[in-house]
């Protein structure tokens, strides 16, 4: 049987695409629900960390919380101002949201997820469509014709811009020790050197931690949208479902820069000591954590106060013993063992990009709020000299060790301690010129960048 | 087939949206447009293999120099200042610019043409997997064969941005 041409070519494009297709629809199906979730533990980390609860009423522990507000969020009134521009305020969030999920097609959550097939310049691909949310943005604030938005777009342009900058300096550290751009192949160069490259290179770790708060616009950079100041900034307009776009597109893009950190900086799916072999057990790690919330997801099942909570304790814990099989079939079945490091890499990954998002919120919750021109400064005048000097010392360290056959850790220790006095310099300079700027004398001129 | 269908997808949302961004009004409008038709642009890149330049310009034309577009338009409120200057001799110039730049193309594409073996149409290209990696073939011509223009372009550029600082500066002491 001939088929026509047209459907031949869809046939075959479906056969060669399927692993990439689905992979797509999973990431653009889960991430709005991670999203959710991770702002659940936002609130529940806030409370904490100010001795509350946090959302206790919808499930045991608020655990359908981010459902209920999904679903409020769809159901609410859907408010475009008269005189905003219709076309670009339907637009800006979509294209906020469309380059964060798109960015993360690149990335691979461990060795055997990844969407687009490895692309040459992944890395560059990732940081550089991420910072097309920008756009968004700046496009919501000019089109909702409203002072406060159109300040917290251009506040968040300055500041982005700025940022952008100093985080690209900072991987282009990272880059040169793994020496491509190939996000498979700079994971693999941390294996085979044996060593994660915050290691080697801290201050470009410190570099990038800075800058991907300051584009993820969080506090204590969150200046596009200060609510004591700005409302709201460039989402004040939005409402409904378009503001929920605006908001799953940020924390989309909190994903995508704790994934670029893990994979530069932290070993990517690597689990720790990956060559170590007495350390092989750590590999029974990820089966008995995740069996370990189970347990403790039962203990806490016997505390609760309604029925219905008690059976849907009893259902996670069951997921999560479930999941820990899954995880530990591969160690014990000889014929599973292919789907080990996928499942695992996988683990280690989101483990690690966890703990990067977790930092995020402790800073949130720890550092009060930059002024604006503060920002700029420790942008402009701390960041990214100190990142160029970065890499020149990285690039210095490598030629020590190649050519004059130095110990590496050696080599790194004394640049990143040279880097390091540079940095103290440019904190000490920027604090006399701000003592100066504070004196009554000179008090009167204005800043430029103060927005 | 697969590589037709993406070349006429991107190369039409190209020419079309290049299209509308001239003959919009608004400017916000046209900065959209123009940034479609440069990720299109992008879009027929990649369907070359050229990787790199494809995610140079994503980052250099999309990420940074339009949103510095789009920031200056917000803040200059060019519909109004389009009001009060009406130039009547850019008719003209665009005029001649347009017919220069037509009969440009069309010689080309008679010549091209007439030559044996050198037509505008490539010859079939090399498999994608045969290919150099192109961001390290980019990287050892421009600091190898083409190291001074690379340098010199460079220093233009340094110098372009010292003197706007210093003319940013001198407007901000007066």
């Amino acid at each position: 049987m001939t088929l026509p041409p047209g459907l031949e070519a869809i046939l075959t494009f479906l056969q060669n695409w399927w692993v990439e297709i689905v992979c797509g629809v999973v990431i653009v199906a889960v991430v709005p629900l991670i999203a959710g979730y991770v702002v659940l533990v936002e609130r529940k980390l806030m409370a904490d960390m100010q001795a509350r609860l946090g959302p206790m009423r919808v499930g045991p522990h608020g655990l359908l919380q981010p459902i209920a507000d999904a679903l409020k969020l769809l159901i609410k009134e859907d408010i475009i101002p008269d005189n905003a521009d219709k076309l670009i305020f339907w637009l800006a969030p979509v294209i906020s949201m469309v380059a964060a999920m798109t960015s993360m097609g690149a990335i691979a959550f461990g060795p055997a997820f990844q969407v687009a097939r490895d692309i040459n310049v992944g890395i560059l691909f990732v940081v550089g469509v991420s910072s097309l949310g920008l756009l968004g943005i700046i496009l919501g604030g000019w089109a909702s014709n409203s002072h406060y938005s159109i300040i917290g777009a251009i506040r968040s342009t300055a500041q982005l811009v700025s940022y952008e900058t100093a985080a690209g300096l900072a991987i282009v550290g990272a880059l040169l020790l793994a020496g491509t751009l190939r996000i498979r192949a700079i994971v693999d160069a941390q294996q085979q050197l044996g060593v994660w490259f915050i290691f080697l290179t801290p201050v470009a770790f410190f570099i990038y931690l800075v800058a991907s708060i300051a584009e993820t616009n969080r506090a204590p950079f969150d200046l596009p949208e200060a609510e004591s100041e700005l409302v709201a900034g460039y989402m004040t307009e939005y409402s409904g479902f378009r503001w929920s776009l605006y908001f799953l597109g940020e924390y989309a893009n909190m994903i995508v820069v704790g994934s670029v950190a893990t994979t530069l900086f932290l070993g990517g799916w690597l689990r720790p000591f990956p060559n170590v072999h007495w350390l092989d057990w750590l590999d029974f790690l990820p089966p008995l954590i995740i069996a370990g919330v189970g347990v403790y997801c039962v203990y806490r099942a016997g505390k609760q106060p309604v029925e219905i909570q008690i059976w849907f304790m009893w259902a996670v814990a069951l997921a999560c013993f479930a999941v820990a099989v899954i995880f530990a079939a591969p160690l014990f079945v000889t014929s599973l063992k292919f789907i080990l490091p996928g499942l695992h890499g996988a683990f280690w990954f989101l483990l690690k990009v966890s703990g990067y998002i977790y930092l995020f919120m402790w800073l949130r919750f720890t550092l009060p709020r930059y002024r604006f021109d503060q920002l700029m400064h420790l942008g402009w005048y701390i960041l990214i000299p100190l990142a160029i000097v970065n890499v020149l010392s990285i690039g210095v360290a490598m030629i020590l060790e190649s050519e004059f056959g130095w110990n590496r850790w050696f080599a790194a220790l004394l640049t990143s301690l040279f880097t390091l006095g540079i940095a103290a310099f440019l904190v000490n300079l920027y604090d006399k010129r701000t003592a100066a700027a504070s004196s009554p004398a000179t008090a009167a001129a204005t800043d430029p960048y103060a927005g | 087939m697969l590589d037709s269908i993406a070349f006429y997808f991107f190369a039409g949302v190209a020419v079309l949206s290049a299209a509308l961004m001239v003959t919009r009004r608004n400017a916000v409008h046209s900065a959209v447009l123009l940034v479609t038709t440069l990720l299109a642009t992008a879009g027929i890149f990649l369907q070359l293999r050229a990787e790199f330049i494809f995610i140079t310009q994503i980052i250099l034309y999309v990420g940074g120099i339009m949103v510095l577009f789009i920031f200056v338009i917000m803040l200059v409120r060019l519909d109004i200042a389009l009001h009060h200057i009406r130039f009547r001799l850019q008719r003209w110039v665009a005029l001649f610019v347009a017919l220069a730049l037509g009969v440009e193309i069309t010689v080309v594409f008679l010549f091209a043409r007439r030559l044996p073996g050198q037509g505008l149409l490539i010859q079939e290209p090399a498999p994608a997997d045969k290919l150099p990696p192109n961001t390290e073939e980019l990287a050892r011509s421009l600091f190898s064969s083409y190291l001074l223009p690379f340098e010199i372009a460079s220093v233009l550029l340094l110098v372009a941005m010292v003197g706007a600082v210093v003319m940013a500066k001198k407007r901000i002491d007066q």
